[in-house]
């Protein structure tokens, strides 16, 4: 990690806590801050947000390996997590899903080259009567078919904010 | 009943989840509404308000099995092997985690209940990679245990042959094997909440769920202080002591090695539970023969250098109160003890600015190491290079403090093993010894035999005690039974976390010959320290260390203190991590008897009286305490490290 | 009566603070007399009297009290909880604010899943709106209760909406559930004597105080009282979320939703039940098959073996991984269901699955380890002739 880098996340880190408190409890709102500025919580994120509410670091991987939306390890910028539970199933996910990898050239689990994407699996995304579902960070998209996810994968690559997707709406709810 | 007696203050660190039922056990069982009362399997009996299912159980002599809790540990209640029928509720209940605050009727082993536990030993044992006999618990583990308590003939869910997991075997001290695990959680809740290091905690979830350092990084890469606590509570053989008794084997079967071994004081009072004695069985001759009889050249009681310890940190102490007192210098104050190895690198890891308050003088083990291979082999006539000098130790942290690449200042290694209890033990069995039927034997010379003020370093308050034994004397002149009735301070003794005690200097006398052979001591007289009130603490445990240490960093009670016994391990060393398997407040208690009634039993039981260290004076560091020789041999330095894990 | 629609059709009709001037009017010891006289139950599935709980939290005595609202609403097949907040957030905040009035509470905490997190900004919203009318903050409507709520986002795991893995996740932990007892109301969030009530129960209790337990009860059966929303997915015409009264058969259901030649339904999620056409007759109800509002219809063709595969893949990944039957018994079942799938499962073996599916249910620690074997139970139940003795990739 860079020093410049470092002393950034330093800063971040510090304005969270002050922010969340101190305490244990904002452990995850904190960590909730990081993940979606920097798309990670690295080594030294972990350690410095330890440091800070006087926990340890282990206990903060333990807290970070624990949640689906929290991870250690880099990830794209957009994070594409496919519904895979039982109505989304019914309604054709797995074309959904063969399709996004074709796409992207990833698999599940797997982020781009470029940084760009990372696919994942979710579960219930709460959409199960307008399926197949799925999240791009924090935008839901519903009724996904194989011939769309092309669009969806060209307006995250052209987007500077929210996502428009013709014939599809970003739900806000 | 109480599970706890060892900690000050419920300041858990662990989740709820991880901590069980919060309902207080009523302080008053006499006073109305202070008890309720249970039917166990039809026995009717009154419990405190709080009581768990399992301690009303085993207070009626009822035995429902366990795993995950532990009597000095939080309660987990996530094994579920515990799950007994309570009437009225629809599922089973785990009685380590259902406190009994209303009248019940319980069911310890219905059909129900049998059938459930004998599935979860089955889901336990798929997982559970490898074969008892080629397990260094085989005979000694919580799950093979129930295994044959409840019939497992067969995996009925399968038996995975593969390891998922590699072998840790980074530390020094520690070794996990993960794939033995069955996710109790006892380490977790002894490294995070017991002892408040905070190295182990499980990591991800569902099957997937398993117990990680820090982003998986090896033991030896953590902050780990190697206390060995959590393999003490380990159920299985998922954590273990790193054992180099293969190569104390090779070493004693080479005719041209000359291998002696040096027996601290707390093994003694435990290795008789590795021969099926009970707790708190004094062995401490028999073992002298049984070590001769298995290829030691000689046997050496680290008594020896406890009692040189005390006469060099007290110095140090007296010299410190000097600086302080009378040359009004800026010196770290209180001194804290530097015995335990697992607490040097806990302060070096989460307070390394402390660092000057640590004694310099080495632990006994490794000042004796210094002198075997310096002043030993010029008596005996022996190449340094030739001896094997061996450290039977209570303590797993001793493998690594033999290790610290300082730990070398008679030229050699100075401590060339650190085994512990558990493995002697095990060299006996493999030489076929039955040790409770050995012969009594003495320990070797120049170091002399045992004295009672190194004896009772083996519990905790017992270098402290040693400590006042002695400067008292030095001091006042006074004979210590004239202070304290036949010289026992019990103001010092006992399990309390942290005790803190007041000791007022009741007289001055003489500076005694054996600290004047210094002849750059500061002071020739002891009337700066007319009138003084001693102020000492003795503190077990690193969680309850951290208390202190946070207490002196804010200026509080103890920042006033002058000198502190810290020790890593609950109970201290009778506690450590090296010990027989299993402990609880009860094991730990029946070794400190053992311990205390060895220490009555010596005629001599103050350090500074001790003719064999005070020969070492006279004849090898003439420069006395805190000399020259003394700083090169028997002195060391510290390393801060920090918290921080690259 | 409420009406057989699709849409939150009760709520939606609500009059804004109309509950919560009522309640705010009346001592709480009336406020939590008419929620339990409403004989309203926990809509996110247990099915816990809600007054009984108000009751206990009320009489704990504490310096504190915590209102924490579950929006963590993961049960696969179940959305009626984003629709509400998305559609009436205000009825639930009232409910909330009528519980803190009830149990004595200054501060409230609405847990949202962060798969719902777009929702969030829309909620700030709202609370700021409320905080400006005086319907949140201090001497709410000039009564002396204070109280307000802050938005708390979960982070990807289902077990949190188990109510003490939910607390354990707000106070920084892993989503893991407690022993208990104690329980919330006793010692909930930071020790504290809290309650944690579903989206949809707020709801609702906001309205029995502004309608009365009367018309509560007037609502849906003897036992099982009040409007429901169902959040219905699968093979039907016109999935969404609907409402019924609770006491509804099965078939009727199917009926309204046009679902009619389902081979079988599965009633509260993954952690429900499988409920084949043979019993469509049987009733929505606390005292017939209960449910958290999760309908998922199987059309005839559907794979009854695929269907108990993917909700066990869903609590393998899923379990906190605390306890011993949920952590290793999940996957065990999976493993078994992966078995019958390639047709290598004895009948000693299933046997011996059943059996392991009742001791989770039995022996787990929490409702989710407990509620998970249930799809796989029933289906094998019910459907043992299309699970059993399948070639290698063929369907029976």
């Amino acid at each position: 990690m860079l020093v410049t880098e470092r002393l950034r996340l330093h800063d971040d880190i510090g304005a969270w806590v002050a922010k969340h408190g101190a305490t244990r409890a904002a452990l995850i709102p904190v960590l909730q801050e990081i993940q979606r500025s920097y798309n990670e919580i690295s080594e030294y994120a972990m350690q410095e947000v330890a440091d800070r509410l006087d926990i340890h670091p282990v206990e903060v991987y333990s807290v970070v390996s624990f949640y689906s939306f929290l991870e250690a390890k880099a990830r794209g910028r957009f994070v594409i997590r496919l519904c895979r539970t039982v109505s989304c199933d019914m309604t054709g996910k797995d074309r959904v899903a063969r399709q996004l990898e074709n796409d992207l050239g990833i698999r599940f689990g797997e982020t781009t080259r470029d940084g760009n994407f990372s696919l994942e699996w979710a579960n219930c995304l709460g959409m199960c009567d307008q399926g197949p579902a799925l999240l791009i960070n924090d935008q839901v998209f519903t009724s996904v078919t194989p011939e769309t996810v092309h669009d969806l994968i060209q307006a995250c690559r052209k987007s500077f904010g929210p996502l428009a997707v013709q014939g599809q709406k970003g739900r806000t709810h | 009943m109480s599970s706890r007696i060892e900690r000050t203050a419920s300041i858990s660190r662990a989740p709820v989840s991880q901590r069980g039922h919060v309902v207080p056990v009523s302080a008053d069982p006499e006073a109305i509404g202070g008890t309720v009362s249970v039917t166990i399997d039809g026995i009717e009996a009154k419990v405190p308000l709080g009581t768990t299912i399992l301690d009303a159980a085993r207070a009626l002599g009822l035995k429902i099995p366990t795993l995950c809790h532990h009597p000095d540990l939080e309660v987990a209640g996530v094994c579920r092997i515990c799950v007994v029928e309570v009437e009225g509720q629809r599922t089973l209940q785990a009685a380590c985690a259902f406190p009994i605050t209303s009248p019940i009727r319980v069911q310890t082993h219905t059909r129900k209940v049998r059938q459930a536990r004998r599935r979860i030993l089955d889901l336990m044992l798929s997982k559970h990679v490898g074969e008892c006999y080629t397990c260094f618990r085989n005979l000694n583990c919580e799950l093979q245990t129930l295994a044959k308590e409840y019939g497992v003939d067969f995996f009925r869910f399968g038996h995975e042959a593969a390891r998922r997991h590699q072998v840790d075997d980074s530390s020094y001290s520690v070794r996990r094997d993960m794939d033995k695990c069955i996710l109790c959680r006892r380490c977790v809740r002894t490294c995070i909440d017991l002892q408040e290091v905070g190295v182990l905690e499980a990591v991800g979830r569902s099957d997937g769920t398993r117990i990680a350092t820090f982003l998986d990084k090896p033991l030896n890469d953590v902050v780990c202080i190697n206390c060995g606590q959590c393999i003490n509570r380990c159920p299985t053989a998922a954590l273990g002591a790193m054992d180099p008794t293969d190569d104390v084997w090779i070493d004693i079967n080479d005719p041209k090695k000359h291998v002696v071994i040096q027996t601290a004081p707390a093994p003694r009072a435990a290795i008789g539970e590795c021969f099926g004695l009970p707790p708190g069985t004094p062995l401490t001759f028999e073992m002298n023969t049984a070590m001769k009889t298995i290829g030691f050249d000689r046997v050496f009681d680290t008594n020896f250098t406890a009692d040189l310890t005390i006469i060099e940190e007290g110095t140090e102490l007296l010299l410190r109160l000097h600086e302080a007192l009378v040359q009004k210098k800026d010196v770290a104050l209180p001194q804290f003890t530097s015995c335990s190895p697992g607490w040097v690198k806990y302060l070096e890891h989460f307070y390394p600015e402390m660092i000057p308050n640590l004694s310099t003088a080495k632990s006994p083990q490794q000042m004796f190491g210094a002198l075997i291979k310096t002043f030993y082999a010029q008596k005996a006539g022996i190449d340094p290079a030739s001896i094997v000098a061996c450290a039977l130790m209570p303590c797993s942290a001793k493998k690594y403090e033999c290790n610290r690449p300082e730990m070398c200042d008679s030229g050699h290694k100075d401590v060339d093993y650190g085994l512990v209890t558990r493995e002697l033990g095990q060299m006996f069995h493999e030489a076929g010894i039955d040790l409770p039927k050995m012969p009594k034997g003495s320990f070797d010379d120049p170091f002399g035999t045992a004295t009672g003020s190194g004896v009772i370093f083996g519990a905790t308050g017992g270098v402290m005690e040693a400590a006042i034994r002695t400067v008292v004397e030095l001091v006042t002149g006074l004979k210590i039974e004239d202070v304290f009735a036949h010289a026992d301070v019990l103001p010092v003794r006992g399990f309390d976390g942290v005790r803190y005690v007041e000791l007022p200097i009741p007289a001055i006398g003489e500076v005694p010959d054996l600290l004047k052979m210094n002849k750059g001591l500061p002071f020739s007289d002891w009337k700066w320290l007319e009138g003084a009130v001693l102020k000492v603490a003795v503190c077990h445990g690193t969680a309850n260390a951290k208390r202190v240490v946070e207490d002196i960093k804010a200026g509080g009670t103890f920042s006033k203190c002058h000198f502190i016994e810290f020790m890593a391990c609950p109970g201290g060393c009778l506690g450590g991590g090296g010990m027989p398997i299993p402990t609880s407040p009860e094991i730990r208690a029946a070794r400190a008897k053992a311990i205390y009634a060895e220490d009555a039993s010596y005629e001599i039981r103050k350090a500074h009286e001790n003719p064999a260290v005070i020969r070492l004076y006279q004849e090898f560091l003439t420069d006395g305490p805190c000399g020259e020789k003394s700083h090169h041999l028997l002195h060391t330095h510290y390393t801060p490290r920090g918290k921080y894990i690259a | 009566m409420s009406a057989v629609k699709k849409g939150l059709v009760t709520f939606a009709a609500a009059v804004p603070e109309e509950g919560l001037k009522a309640a705010l009017a009346r001592p709480r010891s009336e406020v939590i007399a008419e929620v339990t006289a409403s004989k309203l139950r926990g809509r996110g599935g247990a099915g816990f009297p809600t007054g009984v709980k108000w009751n206990l939290a009320a009489a704990a005595t504490a310096p504190a009290k915590w209102v924490v609202c579950n929006a963590d609403e993961g049960e696969p097949g179940t959305f009626k909880d984003r629709v509400i907040l998305a559609e009436v957030p205000d009825l639930v905040l009232e409910g909330m604010t009528i519980a803190a009035w009830a149990i004595g509470a200054a501060r409230g905490v609405l847990y949202l899943r962060g798969e719902y997190a777009y929702l969030r900004d829309s909620l700030e919203k709202v609370l700021a709106r409320r905080r400006e009318k005086g319907l949140l903050g201090t001497g709410i409507l000039g009564s002396p209760l204070s109280f307000d709520v802050e938005i708390r986002m979960g982070s990807g795991a289902y077990v949190c909406g188990e109510e003490t893995a939910l607390i354990e996740s707000l106070e920084g932990h892993r989503g893991e559930p407690r022993n208990r007892p104690p329980f919330p109301v006793d010692c909930g969030y930071r020790s504290e004597p809290t309650i944690v009530n579903n989206v949809e129960t707020f709801a609702c209790a906001a309205m029995v105080l502004a309608k009365g337990a009367e018309w509560f009860r007037g609502i849906g059966t003897e036992v099982s009282t009040g409007p429901k929303l169902f959040s219905v997915s699968g093979d039907c015409r016109e999935p969404g979320v609907w409402e019924f009264p609770l006491g509804i058969t099965i078939a009727g259901l199917l009926a309204a939703v046009g679902g009619e030649g389902a081979k079988a339904v599965q009633v509260g999620g993954a952690s429900g039940r499988c409920v084949p056409a043979s019993e469509f007759g049987r009733t929505l109800a606390f005292e017939g098959v209960p449910t958290g509002g999760s309908i998922i219809v199987f059309g005839p063709r559907r794979d009854m073996l695929h269907v108990a595969e993917n909700f066990l893949e869903f609590f393998v990944d899923e379990s906190c991984g605390q306890c011993t039957p949920c952590r290793e018994g999940n996957a065990k079942l999976l493993e078994g269901v992966r078995m019958l799938r390639e047709g290598r499962c004895s009948w000693a073996y299933l046997q011996e699955l059943q059996k392991l599916g009742e001791v989770m249910q039995l022996a787990s620690k929490c409702g989710l380890g407990q509620s998970s074997p249930n799809a796989f139970l029933s289906i094998v139940e019910h459907f043992r002739p299309e699970i059993m003795g399948r070639t290698a990739g063929g369907n029976a």
